[in-house]
């Protein structure tokens, strides 16, 4: 039996795949910007991009909730859409984490530059890595992937730390770089959330597939309670 | 007033919240334990091998296709099957450990304790006060009539109606609404005491303000009684009932929390029916 239900459904989906495409475009965009002190990159990120994300936002959380006010879904249908709520809401977040970087980005260009870029780089391809992976994992309801994504967060953390180290001993030893070290370590800060909203997308689609709740290790506090 | 500082004072306790899969669902007593259940209409198996238990005071919903058993095996609960000819049980029912098919359990006496309300109300064709006092009177439960007016009364709160039928307790019955009369039957049924209610879809003939009354009711009633009620209405059982069986094929698929059945079966076939992928 064919359903108008299952139609919708994959529209949904195909619309959350074009939102993260943006996104994933927008956090791109915006570190190339950055790497290459290109204004144009950067000033893209905030005309262009955010405000299709932010309209997409909007219009993903629409289809979703008619979606469970009409059809009234149940079991796997029903956690694919509030996995995609979810993601939704994540998705929109990286946008505005693109455009924080993007503004960093636009500042850092009009000051000289302090140094060749490093472990920024370095940082940024493991955050847009995850972002990637969590993606493909909600595509193809990848669990494996997903907890991969997970796992790769604290790698995410230790660069940040990293950097912020680097960074403070660069200002101590010459106030001069204050301004321009701020803008590194916010934009380090960024991507640390960028990683984190990444985790949440992989965290959903082990819901979403599973039915399993592994946030804030849900699971075994359950289990400890129950013994 | 600053509430930096008032915040700082408070000690805030929030308790853990209880996640719906945490809780154990057989700890409880259970009121209605199937062993092994297998039902004939002549040649015809309708179940087989249903193993169940139906927990105190909760409400359990069976949900399945049309044909797949779940009225059969509710009515097997208090042997209203026994008026079909050419039935045959095999497998044990217990209530409240008692074996219901014992030679020695009267029929009669097992349907007082688990009463039953059907799809289509059914009153009598007599007046409102009569459809409730009438099992009463069999049964002489009531030692005169201000006690049995008593009895009426309570049954008739208790389901619900009261407050609707007060000041007409003579007029007939049949001049009730669809879903006045389904509570009605309710009230006819809580008059003989039971403690165990079967509802075959209580309100699938009604309006939905009408259903809803039932199931208010009946999320009321499941403080004193034991209710096992079949209902093709997938969000009715999400919505009133402890637990979910589902049949299919005269088999019980799986039985387990509402909330888990709903948002996570663990078999194939529950999903596929609740989430309307089937056949």
């Amino acid at each position: 039996m064919h359903r108008h239900f299952e139609d919708q459904l994959e529209e949904l989906k195909e619309r959350m795949l074009f939102m993260s495409s943006l996104v994933e475009k927008a956090i791109h965009t915006s570190l190339e910007g950055l790497n290459n002190r290109n204004e144009n990159l950067a000033t893209q990120v905030l005309v262009d991009m955010e405000p299709q994300i932010n309209e997409l936002h909007l219009e993903l959380d629409d289809r979703a909730l008619q979606l469970l006010a009409l059809q009234q879904p149940m079991a796997v249908d029903l956690r694919f859409i509030t996995a995609t709520m979810k993601i939704n809401s994540d998705l929109e977040r990286m946008g505005d984490q693109a455009v924080n970087i993007a503004q960093r980005a636009l500042s850092i260009v009009a000051q000289p530059a302090l140094k060749p870029l490093i472990d920024i780089p370095r940082m940024a391809d493991i955050a847009k890595g995850m972002v990637r992976d969590a993606l493909d994992a909600f595509v193809r309801r990848d669990t494996d992937l997903a907890r991969q994504v997970v796992l790769r967060d604290d790698e995410v953390d230790s660069y940040r730390d990293l950097i912020f180290r680097e960074l403070i001993a660069h200002m101590i030893r010459d106030p001069r770089h204050i301004l321009q070290a701020l803008d590194l370590i916010l934009v380090s800060r960024n991507l640390e959330r960028i990683a984190d909203h990444a985790t949440n997308i992989a965290e959903d689609v082990i819901y979403m597939v599973l039915g399993r709740d592994i946030r804030h290790h849900a699971e075994e506090k359950a289990l400890a309670s129950n013994e | 007033m600053s509430t930096g500082t008032t915040f700082s004072k408070l000690t805030i306790q929030i308790p853990l919240r209880t996640r719906t899969e945490e809780k154990k669902p057989m700890e409880v007593l259970s009121k209605v334990v199937a062993e092994n259940v297998d039902f004939y209409y002549g040649k015809n198996r309708a179940l087989s091998g249903i193993s169940m238990r139906v927990t105190e005071k909760h409400i359990t919903a069976l949900i399945g296709p049309s044909g797949c058993g779940k009225s059969t095996f509710l009515r097997s609960l208090n042997r209203m099957n026994d008026l079909v000819p050419g039935t045959r049980v095999t497998g044990k029912i217990y209530i409240d450990g008692q074996d219901i098919y014992a030679k020695s359990v009267d029929p009669i006496l097992l349907r007082r304790k688990v009463g039953m309300i059907f799809q289509k109300s059914n009153p009598f064709p007599k007046s409102i006060y009569e459809n409730v006092a009438y099992g009463v009177k069999i049964n002489s439960y009531a030692k005169n009539k201000a006690e049995l007016n008593e009895i009426v009364e309570k049954s008739l709160r208790d389901a619900a109606i009261w407050d609707e039928v007060k000041d007409r307790l003579d007029s007939s019955a049949l001049g009730l609404s669809g879903g006045q009369q389904q509570r009605l039957c309710i009230a006819r049924s809580l008059a003989v005491k039971p403690d165990t209610l079967l509802m075959d879809e209580p309100a699938s003939a009604l309006d939905p303000i009408s259903t809803a009354k039932i199931e208010e009711l009946i999320l009321e009633l499941k403080k004193r009684y034991t209710i096992i009620i079949v209902t093709h209405n997938m969000q009715q059982a999400a919505r009133v009932s402890d637990y979910t069986a589902f049949f299919f094929m005269g088999e019980l698929i799986e039985m387990d929390v509402t909330s888990k059945m709903f948002t996570n079966p663990s078999r194939k076939e529950t999903e596929d029916y609740i989430t309307g992928r089937f056949g």
